[in-house]
């Protein structure tokens, strides 16, 4: 009794009084505190209005999966929400719907995040369903059961969508075995194998305070914060020597991956393509010289040069982008595109050429100062809602892009040159080697 | 400063709108919020689907593609890369009853907005070459979103049967033959008709100050002239059904067979509008509702289950049901499953539990959507559409006022199997 109540205090001291270190950013007025237990916490004040948003992301993902029980992150995520030691699933659903919030969990490739939004009046129900649903999972195996049946019937539905199909299979060629190449969910093999103990194993190594990143904004005080935290997480403990991050298998390079070309038969009336290859991680120094001829590629919408020849010359899409998905690891650099079968050919070669040109040519100078004039001056947009500014504090913290990432950005765009430009593209795109999958009609589809 | 705003706005649902007119017609609504250096300009044109003539399907939609092509001042294709160039993003909606615009853009560079937005009200070039162009740019999006996803494309069919001949069956992306018989003098003469001061209204919001920003409308917008007389559909009275319909589609795409029965409902503010809202909430407002929780989670006959109702119509439009059926499952299992769900309702009150839930959730709804200023505006936009933005607050009271007894005599009245049409996705590669 004497130590348990020592320990209370000690927390509570630690709380208020030790590891607080307010500053001031230009857009949000954050303030980060590391808990006892370990626990990083952001806390972003906005008193507009009665709501609080809160997200809490959890360092666990296929990363740190088992290929042969590929989903086990997804599924453990996913089982938070179906019963505690104390609540049945549809006792958590209940008192959320009741309450007109949201509670939801979600995992990609990098992370698992846990993300609420209450009104201020609930934030006692929010934080306590929240913490039961963290600490208390009960993983029971009917639900488990159910949740599998749910998600086989899921990703048979899936198969229905051309472009899902696209995807997946595109990320299974530029990455292999490696966990990025797979979908988070799993698939209905790795998936039927996962048990109750893998998740309660994966749930016990990895959800742990030291593992996890808290951001709160909102209509919420600093003292009634930490009144929170002290009441429901406090108990939160990791036990044991933190484990080091394992990646499940090495990254392979996507260079040894054959065929390069896929063509995938279906009845659908248009193509839908994926091609790229591998890209880079988020802690590349290249990071926005690559987000910037990105932008110039595929990834200014109607600024782009693939929107504005293959949709806007040609009018051969509706939708055609590039993407670097930058993640702890170097990630997929993609090109999305759908267009009639008979037009696959054509879109193509052109996206080919316009890789070669902008690899060869670089930007104009124009092109450099109207990417860089979005990408600073759409940053605001970024953090506008209580959940968009969560999102992004949490994947800030969890890409270590330092606590005066919102002071430093514009810096960090504008000091780009267009040398620095072409030297990425010449880096970091090969239009030589490129890992191309069509899901087509066969019958009809031109290459 | 925070104590100040705290007593000033103690749970509102609503933020404060100012309004203004030009003599041309043009309505302004402002809404200020100036937490963050943004602002969100959106035009709201009077014309939807509903107003298309027969064979024109999708012109509304077409022509709002054609009006990013550009006008003589700003030069051809190039207002997206303007407002990107200040950071802004941009684009567009066509629904049945109206087409929307905006912009959401750094608030020191709303003047550029204004300038465009006015200018292409006008002086929209239509260039024979855009149009062709934009055209095989229209045909895939259709492909995309319809022809290649059999669930959308079964539900196009299904409203088409149930609404027809009022001008709702058609989709609103158009049918692909009608599409492709949209010609540039449809679209300039469609566009001369529909895009005038007077059959629009702008709302500004987050970081705008009217005192700043009226002087740039006037001097943009106050020039234009109103159009004046134009051929407005006259309003339809509620059509029930007489007799139950169904629609079946054999899909080579479809993997799992799945069930939608749409019912003729009535719009806002039709008095049951109220109570049609708060029985969709009651069956199907998040997994501890009554759809979800009977047919996905007790019976586990189905991967999903939802109900939909958009009351926000100019007419009468549809209440819809639909669930995708688990894999190995009947679907005539799951019909009736839906059917059982109905007669329920329809046959007992809802209890005060559930009747608090679905209030609570508009309630909340509308808290949240403040957060954002483009949704604020939107919500704002789609009040002023049916009627004037103050019915935003009207449409809280009346959720607040629906009574247990009017959620069931709703479901009595319109979800019936007379006034029902079913549609059925039937994969053609029979499932392992």
């Amino acid at each position: 009794m004497e130590n348990r109540k020592k320990t209370i205090i000690l927390l509570s001291a630690i709380l208020v009084v030790l590891l607080s270190m307010p500053f001031a950013a230009d857009a949000l007025d954050m303030r980060k505190d590391s808990l006892a237990g370990g626990l990083t916490v952001i806390h972003v004040e906005r008193h507009e209005l009665p709501i609080v948003s809160a997200t809490l992301l959890i360092k666990a993902s296929p990363l740190q999966e088992d290929k042969d029980r590929a989903g086990t992150a997804h599924m453990t995520a996913k089982m938070l929400l179906e019963g505690t030691a104390k609540r049945k699933a549809t006792d958590i659903s209940h008192q959320m719907d009741f309450i007109g919030g949201s509670l939801e969990t979600s995992v990609n490739d990098d992370f698992t995040t846990v993300s609420l939004s209450v009104l201020k009046k609930d934030i006692e129900t929010g934080f306590d369903i929240l913490s039961d649903i963290l600490l208390h999972p009960s993983f029971s195996d009917g639900e488990l059961i159910r949740r599998k049946t749910l998600l086989t019937g899921y990703l048979k539905k899936m198969e229905e969508a051309p472009s899902y199909i696209a995807g997946r299979e595109f990320q299974k060629r530029v990455f292999g075995d490696f966990s990025y190449g797979r979908q988070v969910t799993g698939d209905v093999e790795s998936i039927s194998g996962i048990s109750r103990f893998d998740l309660v194993k994966f749930h016990e190594t990895w959800y742990r305070p030291d593992n996890s990143i808290l951001v709160v904004v909102g209509d919420l005080g600093r003292d009634e914060l930490a009144g929170l935290i002290r009441k429901y997480l406090a108990s939160w403990k990791a036990t044991g020597k933190k484990p080091a991050s394992k990646v499940s298998a090495q990254f392979a390079s996507s260079k040894n991956i054959k065929p390069r070309k896929e063509i995938i038969d279906m009845d659908v009336s248009q193509a839908n393509i994926m091609m790229g290859h591998s890209g880079i991680a988020r802690s590349n120094p290249d990071y926005y010289s690559v987000q910037i001829m990105n932008y110039v590629l595929g990834g200014g919408g109607f600024a782009s040069r693939l929107m504005k020849i293959i949709r806007g010359e040609k009018g051969l899409t509706y939708s055609i982008y590039s993407s670097f998905y930058a993640n702890r690891h170097p990630g997929r650099f993609e090109i999305g595109v759908q267009t009639k079968n008979e037009a696959a050919g054509i879109v193509i070669k052109e996206t080919i050429e316009q890789i070669r040109r902008i690899r060869t040519e670089g930007v104009t100078d124009e092109e450099l100062r109207d990417a860089k004039d979005f990408l600073v001056g759409s940053f605001p947009r970024r953090i506008e809602t209580g959940q968009k500014v969560a999102g992004f504090l949490t994947a800030m913290e969890f890409y270590e892009l330092g606590d005066d990432y919102i002071e430093k950005y514009r810096d960090y765009i504008l000091k780009v040159t267009k040398e620095d430009v072409l030297k990425a593209a010449g880096k970091y795109l090969n239009e030589e080697d490129m890992i191309i999958v069509v899901v087509g009609n066969k019958k009809k589809l031109k290459l | 400063m925070f104590i100040f705003l705290l007593i000033l706005a103690p749970l509102s649902a609503s933020a404060a709108v100012e309004e203004f007119k030009l003599d041309n017609g043009l309505r302004i609504l402002f809404i200020e919020d100036h937490r963050i250096p943004i602002a969100n300009f959106q035009i709201w044109y009077r014309v939807g689907s509903i107003d298309e003539p027969a064979g024109k399907s999708g012109i509304s939609h077409f022509l709002e593609h054609m009006m990013f092509k550009g006008t003589p001042r700003f030069g051809s294709k190039t207002f997206s890369l303007l407002v990107q160039k200040k950071g802004g993003i941009d684009n567009a909606f066509t629904t049945r009853n109206y087409t929307m615009y905006y912009q959401k853009i750094p608030s020191d560079a709303i003047k550029l907005s204004i300038a465009l937005e006015a200018d292409r009200m006008k002086n929209l070039m239509l260039q024979p070459a855009d149009v062709e162009a934009e055209r095989g740019v229209i045909m895939e999006e259709r492909r995309m979103r319809y022809e290649d996803d059999p669930q959308r494309l079964l539900y196009e069919k299904v409203a088409a049967a149930a609404m027809r001949p009022h001008p709702y069956y058609r989709p609103v992306i158009g049918w692909m033959e009608e599409i492709a018989s949209i010609s540039r003098d449809d679209l300039a003469g469609y566009y001369g008709a529909y895009y005038s001061p007077d059959n629009a209204f702008v709302i500004l919001s987050g970081d705008v100050k009217p005192a700043e920003i009226m002087p740039l409308i006037k001097k943009e917008f106050g020039a234009i002239p109103p159009a004046g007389a134009r051929i407005r559909r006259p309003e339809t009275t509620q059509p029930l059904k007489e007799g139950a319909r169904t629609v079946r589609l054999d899909s080579e795409a479809a993997r799992l067979q799945s069930v939608v029965m749409v019912f003729n409902a009535p719009s806002f503010p039709h008095r049951d509008h109220f109570a049609l809202d708060i029985l969709s909430s009651i069956l199907s407002g998040g997994k501890s509702t009554r759809l979800y929780r009977s047919l996905v989670y007790e019976k586990k006959i189905a991967i999903n289950a939802d109900a939909y109702y958009e009351g926000l119509n100019r007419d009468p439009f549809l209440f819809a049901l639909s669930a995708t059926v688990a894999p190995g499952k009947d679907i005539r299992e799951v019909e009736k499953a839906l059917t059982d769900e109905i007669r329920l309702i329809a046959s007992k009150p809802p209890t005060t539990e559930e009747l608090r839930k679905a209030i609570n959730q508009a309630e909340a709804g509308f808290i949240f959507a403040r957060d954002s200023s483009y949704s604020e505006a939107l919500y704002t936009g789609m009040f002023e559409m049916a009627g004037g933005w103050r019915l935003k607050d009207k449409y809280l009271e009346g959720i607040r006022n629906v009574t247990a007894e009017q959620v069931s005599a709703a479901a009595r009245r319109y979800l019936t199997e007379e006034n029902r049409t079913t549609g059925y996705l039937i994969p053609k590669k029979a499932g392992k």
